[in-house]
């Protein structure tokens, strides 16, 4: 392979956290260089990568990789600025993307590049949804060997209340400092009642608050964690596949689906090629890659592969629950919201509870 | 190739001249309409979607409130489905404290103008965008707390104006539609309203050539009125016909009677030997052949004012002028000596100048015949009346001629030296003019002409 990857901090205009790899052309010459800014871990996103430049031969990549936070706050100042800084942007906050588009700093997509979605994964004609992953509860497989599973979020409650096992043992995302934690945790109060009381009871086990989809993996899988509530699910459907010391519940009286949304920024150099993009990612081939390889799914046929997927652990299709991309994601980065919502989740869970995601 | 060239001339007189207006009628309409459809499709839509915006105006303004001092907002989801209802249309809100600060929200959303009192709707530009927004104003009344919280919620307008193009398209289908049914419609009607004139020219068509009867066909009022128009001229032209058809006759009669004797005097003429009678016989041929002359006169001056009497225009004319050259043709053929006695003034009558100067030159030649002289002509004014009359100092009309005044002309007995053909010429003429033939007789002599009513300046 004459690929060349070269991860680089950027010291100039973008966060030092970033991490930008550059993906050669597979010709002789670049003819065309497109530019991403995304939140998702560039290894996950590798193989369509690959794959769009197979079929793109002269086409240079820049996968710049970033929180949801720094993506937003980039792309905002960008926009006011009318400055370039990626062609596409690609990231599981879809409120924050939504309310980029919302601002006005997107382009609008032909029809191709929108063909086939459900409503709730477009909104206007400008963002759209690419990916299908649901929040699951996941497991430690040896200490439920013999035990009854909690299916839903009421026996959730239920096996917290009854027994002080799970004392310092659940873990979830620190809403605070985890975009897709916070927009999990905003939709679950807005979806069931159930909400005050699983606050209640994650803030008297003392819940583990982890910014990070790994940490809370990795814990559960060695048994520090027994159970780790609202986990991204494409990442632990692509763990399973090598770790068979946890276990995924699709909670059956609903299950969150997030759909990482992308849009063609207003700026955008090569608009064109971002469409051809999106339009690979939602193809046949794009949602075959995005399936197998990383377990994305798509919102096309994701519903269907997740049944397949997650049949040992009794998906119901019935009790799938899209995030809609509509205004009303609005609401959940409202700054009085923000701060009302955050100071109920701070009252059931104080600062003692929460654990840094690094240890 | 006859009922082909009437296809056209009626195709293009009321078919295509109603048909025209019709449709320039509907297109007026259809586009009066249209504007009236779009005006409407924005008021309908435009009714709707502020409705949306001022509920979920009046949403958040519900969750306002006032803890610890402190003004709090619990930003409401429902307001945002709401708003969500419009697909595709962009959202902005800003919220402002009684402090005046934006508490949250979008903090350059504009406002409405300063007069713009405290709950408002307003269209305004954010963004690089058209948007509507709705402003209210909500008093905050608590203990520790008074003032006011201003919510501003806005939406671009692509929904509002995507349903207001949907109203008014569908109208604008209807109405159109409505509109060429109706022109079909009234086609139809202004084919089945003309079928009468149709049949009218049918009748007319089948008609023999010299059938000048009156048309018989059933029609409607404002056909029928033109088939009387018909009918009333084929009376004219029949009336006319038969007059022309009985003048011929009457001037055959008329002339064969003296050419035969002027032929048999001739003849006799030829045979004559003796110088006397052969002189007698050339003065009664000359005598003859004079009366012949008057004769033919009067007949082409009868024919002449029969014809005038149907077609020559009125005009206003002075009377005394009508006398004076009357007296001079008259000089112009005779040595009789003739007076005229006028006034000073014009006397104005309505009338055709040639006939009556024709009525007054046969009046003369009567007199100078049959009268005794002197003869005077002579005009006169009074009462709204006009006069022309011809005087003489002999007896006046037989009563036996005077009473058959206004006959036909060709009377049996009335020879070319008669008066009769004269009087009858003067009669017509006085009909054709509502003049009264008047008649003096006096010891002075007899006076015969027209009073003719006096002209309206």
């Amino acid at each position: 392979m004459r690929r060349l990857v070269l991860p680089l901090a950027v010291l100039l205009a973008w966060p030092a956290g970033a991490v930008e790899t550059r993906m050669p052309p597979r010709g002789e010459e670049t003819q065309a260089h497109l530019v991403i800014e995304s939140t998702t871990d560039f290894v996950i996103f590798e193989p369509i990568l690959l794959a769009f430049q197979h079929q793109n031969p002269g086409v240079a990549i820049t996968y710049r990789e970033l929180t949801t936070n720094e993506v937003a706050d980039d792309v905002t100042a960008a926009c006011e600025e009318g400055r370039f800084v990626a062609d596409l942007v690609i990231s599981s906050s879809i409120d924050q993307q939504l309310k980029l588009v919302n601002d006005g700093c997107a382009l609008p997509l032909r029809a191709e590049a929108r063909a086939g979605l459900p409503d709730w994964a477009r909104w206007r004609e400008e963002l759209v949804g690419l990916t299908f992953e649901p929040a699951v509860t996941v497991y430690n497989r040896a200490y439920f060997e013999d035990r009854r599973l909690p299916e839903s979020r009421f026996e959730l409650i239920d096996l917290l209340r009854e027994s002080e096992k799970f004392v310092g043992k659940v873990g979830t995302y620190d809403i605070e400092s985890s975009g897709v934690g916070y927009l999990f945790a905003f939709q679950d109060a807005l979806q069931a009642s159930t909400w005050g009381r699983l606050v209640e009871s994650l803030g008297r086990n003392r819940a583990r608050l982890f910014c990070c989809t790994a940490d809370i993996l990795d814990r559960v899988a060695d048994g520090r964690l027994l159970i780790g509530y609202n986990v991204l699910g494409s990442y632990a459907l692509q763990r399973i596949e090598t770790d068979d010391r946890f276990g995924i519940v699709l909670p059956d009286d609903y299950t969150l689906v997030l759909a990482r949304a992308a849009f063609v920024a207003k700026a955008a150099r090569q608009p064109e090629l971002a469409e051809d993009f999106i339009a690979f990612m939602l193809s046949a081939e794009g949602r075959d890659i995005l399936s197998s390889d990383m377990r994305l799914l798509s919102p096309i046929d994701g519903a269907k592969r997740l049944a397949a997927l997650a049949a040992s652990a009794a998906a119901d299709p019935q009790t799938l629950r899209p995030i809609a991309m509509t205004p009303a994601l609005l609401v959940g980065l409202d700054r009085a919201k923000r701060e009302i919502f955050l100071e109920q989740w701070r009252a059931a869970l104080p600062a003692g509870a929460v654990t840094a995601g690094e240890e | 190739m006859t009922a082909l060239a009437a296809d056209t001339a009626r195709g293009q007189s009321i078919a295509f001249r109603l048909g025209v207006a019709m449709v320039l009628i509907l297109v007026l309409v259809v586009l009066a309409s249209i504007v009236a459809a779009t005006r409407f499709g924005q008021a309908a839509s435009d009714e709707t979607f502020d409705r949306l915006l001022r509920g979920a105006a009046l949403q958040i303004a519900e969750r306002v409130s006032v803890t610890d001092g402190r003004v709090r907002l619990d930003l409401p989801v429902s307001a945002f489905e709401l708003l969500s209802l419009a697909r595709s249309d962009r959202v902005f809100y800003r919220v402002i404290g009684p402090d005046g600060r934006t508490m949250t929200g979008y903090e350059d959303l504009p406002l409405p103008r300063e007069n713009a009192g405290p709950d408002a709707i307003y269209d305004a530009r954010y963004k690089d965008t058209a948007i509507r927004a709705v402003k209210l104003t909500r008093l905050l009344a608590e203990r520790s707390m008074s003032g006011q919280v201003v919510i501003v919620v806005a939406q671009t307008t692509r929904e509002r104006a995507g349903l207001a193009a949907s109203i008014a398209t569908n109208a604008v289908l209807i109405i159109a539609a409505a509109g060429v049914l109706l022109l079909f419609l009234a086609l139809l009607v202004l084919r089945v309203a003309l079928r009468p004139l149709a049949r009218v020219e049918r009748a007319i068509l089948k008609r023999e050539a010299n059938d000048l009867s009156p048309i018989d066909v059933p029609a409607p009022e404002e056909v029928a009125v033109l088939v009387a128009a018909i009918n009333r001229f084929m009376g004219r032209l029949e009336s006319r016909i038969e007059a022309m058809q009985n003048f011929v006759a009457d001037a055959a009669h008329q002339i064969r009677t003296p050419i035969t004797a002027l032929r048999a005097q001739a003849q006799l003429a030829l045979e004559e030997k003796d110088p006397e009678r052969l002189n007698r016989l050339h003065r009664r041929l000359y005598a003859r052949s004079v009366g012949l002359g008057r004769l033919a006169d009067q007949l082409l001056s009868h024919a002449l004012i029969a014809h005038r009497a149907d077609t020559a225009a009125r005009e206003t004319i002075d009377l005394r002028r009508v006398a004076l050259e009357a007296e001079r043709e008259i000089r112009a053929v005779s040595d009789e000596a003739i007076g005229v006695d006028l006034p000073d003034e014009e006397v104005w009558v309505d009338g055709d100048p040639v006939s009556l100067r024709e009525a007054v030159k046969n009046l003369l030649n009567n007199a100078a015949k049959h009268g005794a002289a002197p003869i005077t002509v002579a005009v006169e004014r009074h009462d709204g009346w006009a006069s022309i009359m011809v005087h003489d100092h002999g007896a006046g009309i037989p009563e036996a001629l005077a009473a058959r005044i206004g006959e036909r002309f060709t009377s049996d007995g009335i020879s070319p030296d008669s008066a009769g053909l004269g009087l009858s010429i003067v009669a017509s003429v006085a009909a054709m003019h509502g003049a009264r033939l008047a008649r003096r007789t006096g010891e002075d002599g007899f006076a015969i002409g027209l009073e003719i009513p006096v002209a309206q300046p």
